[in-house]
């Protein structure tokens, strides 16, 4: 349900984005070109190739040979963008199941793992548009999306030194959630300042009283993003 | 060219996805995205019907593959032939393999135009007669029936390949062949279906390191040790069996160095090799990526002796294709008879046939539109910039969704099959 109304909001960004560099691209005629900074239609290149791999490894079974393309050309987009960064080196290998050659159950979550890591590599550059949340599912064990967001306020404590994908995509997240929902003393005195850290329980502010519903709600929401670990059902 | 032979259907599951003539050209199989595999048969010449030489009806159909659901994985197979293969004919009965994502099966097809008749136990329409009634013992006979064309499951192969299957291949040997996924190839002998000796894995121990998947695979025509496996990274590898059981380490290893002045962020995925090719006789490879068709001499590895463009108008579209998914489209190109001229497809419903020996190439349309019965194909063409003549048309034009990615031709004659989404079109020369 959240990842849903972040989807929606991102592929919008996306056409947009993308019909801009269309423009750029399909009219050499167009002054625009020749001062239009690489910066910009590399940025934009980017946020898309993102948007393939996330659509890629959504799929049940995604098609190899169209994921390690969009991979590859994501690294060459990147290396470009911040050519004075040097790609970090590969993470030892994630806490996937052992490498059981015959079962592509593994070797997904491996694989996925990997991309994620990837990207969370990426992340590390400044200036890089959040990923989609469902990948940050998958990063190393604790880095769950069960903490809700505390007030937007709070999360200006949340520096970028923590070098947390999620540090962005908490706010995107939330953004368009009425966060509300989660102010209440239940979940953390308001006297007490935030831990950094996503799976830290939120909100600090004062809340009206909680009821059974919102409660319900609440439980289900954070299920519900731990629901997102695991692999999608059937169909493609 | 004249003649286009079509079959007209509407929706999804009669998309085309594979199209093959057999080893004399009397066959031609389709396979489609339903599963289903359709056969047509060349009508044998007649002194009373000259110009309906060569018609291809159909001969039979039936559904080769189901869509099935892997409860371990939680995943549908889909049920789409991505491949089919004709085994050289030995008998009365002709033999094909036909594969989806997973699995691969030999079909028989086979004529039967005789029934038995006059059985003791059973009467005229099969009921079982009572014992006690049967006086006399006759001998069944057989008498003629309509033809009836059957088609058969002889063997299947499955649970072998992990990744998607893009390739199968028959060995010259007529008693293995291969079927290649994204990461490994698969040695099948025909007689058995529950072993399968891996020849090549890329897997890497981590797949982190992935970069590179297989795309294609093809044995050599005449030595049935040697067969070629292109990559998502431009390259082809050619193996020996007899060096040694597990092929990882290749024989010769195409690749031509990139171009620097070409160079851009869509450079890999642009060459890509979606197709790999023989020629018949045996001495060249044919590759397909997404611009070009290049043709490899088996000699020389560091770089092919000839280079097509298909439609190089597409280079500077390369990021709308990429954002429409359009330049991840998989062609395929075939050789003719005499591998003097070589076909792929192109969007637009175009395709193009380039003559090696005159160099000169020409682009054709497979539309309803533009054939009719026993109408000359025009030679189309399409206007870069500038000022567009009467005849072209805009590349803003084109319809990117109208690909014609399957195409075949006959093994000795001058007949094309051109598959167009779901419309089978067959083109031939025109004999006077």
């Amino acid at each position: 349900m959240l990842s849903k109304g972040l989807k929606r909001k991102r592929e919008e960004e996306e056409e947009k984005e993308s019909l801009a560099v269309d423009a750029l691209w399909l009219d050499p005629g167009h002054a625009a070109v020749a001062q239009a900074p690489p910066a910009a239609a590399s940025s934009s290149l980017f946020d898309l190739s993102v948007l393939k791999l996330h659509h890629s490894l959504q799929q049940s079974e995604p098609d190899l040979r169209h994921l390690v393309l969009v991979v590859n050309t994501l690294r060459r987009i990147q290396a470009s963008m911040a050519p004075a960064a040097a790609l970090p080196p590969v993470p030892s290998p994630p806490a996937a199941p052992s490498m059981a050659d015959n079962l592509l159950a593994s070797s997904d979550a491996a694989l996925s793992a990997s991309m994620a890591s990837l990207l969370e590599d990426l992340s590390h550059i400044e200036g890089l548009s959040q990923a989609p949340q469902p990948l940050a599912d998958e990063g190393p064990p604790g880095r769950s999306m069960g903490g809700a967001a505390p007030s937007l306020g709070a999360l200006d404590l949340l520096g970028p030194a923590t070098g947390c994908l999620l540090d962005d995509g908490l706010e995107g997240l939330f953004e368009d959630i009425d966060t509300s929902m989660y102010d209440n003393e239940l979940w953390a005195p308001a006297s007490e300042g935030l831990k950094p850290g996503p799976e830290d329980e939120p909100g600090k502010e004062e809340a009206p009283e909680l009821d059974e519903a919102e409660l319900d709600y609440l439980m289900d929401v954070l299920v519900g993003t731990q629901a997102l670990e695991r692999p999608p059902g059937p169909g493609r | 060219m004249n003649y286009p032979d079509e079959n007209t259907y509407g929706n999804k599951a009669d998309i085309i996805s594979t199209v093959e003539f057999n080893h004399t050209g009397e066959l031609l199989a389709t396979g489609d995205k339903g599963g289903r595999v359709v056969i047509f048969q060349r009508e044998q010449e007649s002194k009373n019907q000259i110009h309906r030489r060569g018609e291809y009806n159909v001969y039979s159909t039936f559904q080769s593959h189901e869509p099935e659901f892997d409860y371990l994985k939680s995943l549908e197979i889909e049920e789409k032939i991505n491949k089919i293969r004709w085994l050289p004919q030995q008998n009365a009965a002709y033999f094909l393999l036909s594969t989806n994502d997973k699995t691969v099966k030999l079909w028989k097809v086979s004529e039967r135009d005789k029934r038995p008749e006059g059985y003791n136990l059973k009467d005229e329409e099969g009921r079982l007669r009572d014992p006690a009634t049967i006086t006399t013992l006759r001998v069944p006979v057989l008498r003629p029936m309509d033809l009836m064309v059957e088609a058969t499951p002889r063997r299947v192969f499955a649970n072998a390949h992990t990744y998607h299957i893009n390739s199968i291949s028959v060995n010259s040997d007529y008693e293995t062949y291969m079927s290649a996924d994204d990461l490994r190839i698969n040695l099948w002998n025909f007689e058995i279906t529950n072993q399968s000796f891996n020849i090549v894995d890329i897997k890497p121990a981590n797949m982190e390191e992935l970069t590179e998947v297989i795309t294609a695979a093809e044995f050599h025509p005449h030595h049935c040790n040697t067969f070629v496996y292109s990559s998502s990274k431009g390259t082809i590898r050619l193996c020996d069996m007899r060096a040694s059981a597990l092929c990882d380490r290749h024989t010769k290893f195409f690749e031509e160095p990139e171009d620097p002045s070409n160079r851009s962020f869509f450079s890999e995925i642009i060459s890509s090799i979606s197709d790999v090719k023989f020629s018949h006789s045996g001495r060249y490879i044919m590759t397909r990526d997404y611009l070009t068709v290049k043709v490899w001499d088996l000699n020389m590895e560091n770089r092919p002796i000839e280079t097509y463009q298909v439609h190089d108008y597409l280079r500077s579209k390369l990021c709308s294709l990429y954002e429409n998914d359009c330049i991840f489209d998989k062609f395929e190109c075939v050789w003719n008879g005499s591998d003097s001229v070589i076909m792929t497809g192109s969007y637009n419903n175009f395709f193009r046939m380039f003559d090696r020996n005159t160099k000169r190439d020409v682009t054709l349309e497979a539309s309803r539109e533009n054939s009719k019965p026993r109408a000359i194909l025009k030679p189309r063409k399409v206007c870069v910039g500038g000022k567009r003549r009467k005849d072209e048309i805009s590349v803003d034009s084109l319809d990117f969704s109208k690909k014609i990615l399957h195409t075949a031709w006959h093994p000795s004659e001058n007949i094309i099959a051109v598959a167009a989404t779901n419309n089978l079109y067959i083109f031939q020369d025109k004999v006077n």
